[in-house]
């Protein structure tokens, strides 16, 4: 049993008596761990008294959650039809790129995940897209090139 | 200078995505530096959102905007003399005096973008908890008979009247009741429901516990998408706020009635803003959607009677209870009773939020308020009513915004999104989409959504590159009517809509001809 899947179980321990629990502990085994590791889906399954059948359809049915480690940065960018209406299918293609991976890959330098959005929230300033926990709006190749490279020098 | 001046710099996401943290520090660091005292209140967004981040600043007149401000026009602003109220390029008068919100008709958004999101004191100085303390006045029943005098419809998309599921629920049995809130707000082109969490929050928590009074339900769940920390992050800091103060807990307002609140995290599934997809997820489940009956009414969430209704539906309750049943039902047409916040979005010069009463047109909302396109282009079609709603042509934009009008029409209000699309749309492209979308989101549960929304987006390639043509048209009405009559719920019964009002009133962008070159 390694360490993650101990921080697995104690979160999961921490939810099991929470009516709907589940949710509440995935969200936060992924926010300690940031995905959720495919071995420790027993561990869950066990504290919640449920089948690792039920704790895998619950993973892998929620887009937020990964059971694969994510790059340094996850660039989301959003596809909804608000977007596209202000380019951003071409955003996208752009980001693909620039990124040098496709959408749900990873660079092969592990520094950016690139993920689709099905909006965020920013209809009335698209483009948009959110990087790590920022948003951005109102996007052109060039300012999300800009944002690109500062989340690059940060690394 | 000796007084403080109060300068607003907003903190709705929308504003932040463009700079208005980095504006705030710049105002508070240049203030500082030239020795002026200045109070910054991060407000909610006035909802003009091609002005963001739109900088107030109090002066004995009222407020005065500035916008689109940046980190760059700080310096100018201070030497300008902004925390007067002095002219500067980015000068945009009196905020009350803007045309776009002064013909507005905010009811559910009066306060918006006006106080600050966190403050109790500023909440009850705006009329806030003025309709729980009505509430508690009341028996259960008449609180209920108020929300149905007062034609509130929900406001999710689907317009069910708010005031038969209050009914039902608070005239079932049970020893635990429930009301939840459905913040899964996953349409593109909607933020009413976001803008109400970060800048209002406590009308969302004052619409809910009157719904916990008025129905017996002692117990709370707000379901917040994913995409949208903020607003989780301000309902949990208001939620906390609120039970210090005696709102919420176990003896609201002193009136021996108990009200919790807790906010539920989704993780990314469209499907879960449907009703029953959302409670299988608060209870920690995969967000499949039910068979009704049993409605959510009689045995919802953990199997007990749950009111579940959208944000902006449970946020105007206040004000119905605090100004009456009749006040709100005075605005609006027909059966689409009160104001609706449309979300002005997409290709559009000056995009945001516009509350108006129902039974305004199309076209209004578009060039009075929307000022035409962003891209300066002609507008070609705009989708009303999220990605299940149908593209509006040209030809119905002076129909008016109402429920029935619209259904007559082959059309959905839905939850007031406007997504607008200039001449450079091509339809095809979009009613793919709208299958494509389908696919990903489905839950699974039933055939013609499931397999439907695939073999759709086969189809419309088949059209589109011109195999057999007239045969795939017709294969794909016939795959639509099977949606639209076979599907469990709105996401495979609906995604027709945008499908074929694509396909009707645009049959040049699929390489069909169009009916006047048919009757020729």
């Amino acid at each position: 049993m390694n360490d993650s899947t101990e921080i697995a179980r104690s979160i999961a321990a921490t939810h099991k008596n929470v009516p709907g629990g589940l949710l509440p502990a995935l969200h936060g085994i992924q926010d300690a761990l940031g995905h959720i590791p495919k071995d420790s889906v027993a561990a869950i399954a066990s504290e919640f008294n449920l089948s690792r059948a039920e704790v895998h359809g619950v993973i892998t049915y929620y887009h937020h959650f990964r059971s694969e480690p994510a790059g340094k940065h996850v660039v989301h960018i959003c596809r909804a039809e608000a977007c596209q209406s202000m380019g951003a299918d071409a955003l996208l293609a752009h980001a693909s790129k620039t990124l040098g991976c496709g959408v749900h890959g990873t660079s092969a330098d592990g520094v950016f995940t690139l993920e689709p959005a099905y909006c965020l929230g920013m209809c009335a300033s698209s483009p948009a897209a959110l990087i790590d926990d920022e948003l951005h709006a109102r996007l052109t190749p060039q300012s999300f090139d800009e944002l690109v490279a500062q989340a690059r020098s940060a690394t | 200078m000796s007084d403080s001046i109060t300068v607003y710099v907003p903190r709705d996401s929308a504003a932040l995505a463009v700079g208005a943290d980095r504006v705030a520090r710049a105002i508070a660091a240049e203030a500082t530096a030239r020795g002026l005292s200045v109070n910054l209140v991060r407000n909610g967004s006035r909802g003009m959102f091609w002005l963001e981040p739109l900088v107030e600043v109090l002066t004995p007149s009222g407020r005065v905007a500035y916008g689109p401000v940046t980190t760059k026009d700080v310096p100018a602003l201070f030497d300008t003399g902004f925390l007067q109220g002095s002219a500067h390029a980015l000068h945009l008068g009196l905020t009350d005096e803007i045309p776009y919100l002064k013909k507005q008709e905010r009811l559910t958004f009066a306060r918006m973008g006006i106080t600050d999101p966190l403050s109790l004191a500023d909440y009850q100085a705006h009329e806030g908890f003025a309709g729980l303390r009505r509430a508690l006045t009341l028996a259960p029943t008449e609180v209920v008979q108020q929300v149905l005098d007062a034609g509130l419809r929900g406001r999710g998309g689907a317009a069910f009247p708010a005031g038969i599921k209050w009914k039902t629920v608070a005239a079932t049995p049970a020893e635990q009741k429930y009301i939840v809130c459905n913040a899964d707000e996953g349409d593109s082109g909607t933020f009413s429901d976001r803008m109400t969490m970060e800048g209002d929050p406590y009308m969302l928590i004052e619409g809910m516990t009157i719904a916990g009074i008025a129905t017996g339900a002692t117990k709370g769940y707000i379901y917040v998408r994913s995409e949208y920390p903020h607003a989780i992050a301000a309902l949990n800091a208001a939620i906390g706020q609120a039970e210090a103060a005696g709102f919420l807990g176990a003896d609201v307002l002193g009136s021996g009635k108990s009200f919790s609140l807790e906010v539920r995290k989704a993780a990314g599934s469209y499907v879960c803003g449907e009703e029953t997809a959302l409670l299988e997820s608060l209870e920690g489940r995969r967000g499949i959607v039910r068979a009704k009956p049993p409605l959510p009414a009689i045995e919802g969430l953990f199997g007990k009677p749950t009111v579940i209704n959208n944000v902006i539906t449970l946020a105007t309750v206040p004000i119905i209870l605090a100004r009456g049943a009749d006040f709100y039902k005075n605005f609006g047409m027909g059966r689409s009773r009160g104001t609706l916040p449309f979300q002005l979005a997409g290709n559009i010069k000056q995009g945001g939020l516009v509350e108006k009463a129902f039974g305004l047109t199309l076209r209004e909302l578009l060039y009075d308020f929307g000022g035409g396109s962003a891209s300066g282009r002609p507008i070609k079609t705009v989708q009303v009513g999220g990605p299940l709603g149908a593209y509006v042509p040209e030809s119905q934009w002076d129909i008016p915004l109402d429920y029935e009008a619209y259904a007559a029409v082959g059309a959905v209000v839905g939850h007031g999104g406007l997504v607008v699309h200039d001449d450079s749309a091509d339809m095809s492209k979009l009613a793919r989409y709208a299958m494509e979308f389908c696919a990903i989101e489905s839950c699974g549960k039933c055939t013609p959504c499931r397999i439907g929304s695939t073999r759709g987006v086969e189809v419309i390639d088949k059209i589109t590159l011109n195999k057999n043509r007239p045969q795939h048209e017709k294969l794909l009405r016939d795959l639509c009517d099977t949606m639209t009559n076979g599907s469990l719920c709105a996401m495979g019964s609906m995604t027709p809509y945008p499908v074929l009002s694509a396909l009707n009133y645009y049959p040049q962008d699929f390489g069909l001809e169009t009916p006047a070159e048919k009757a020729a």
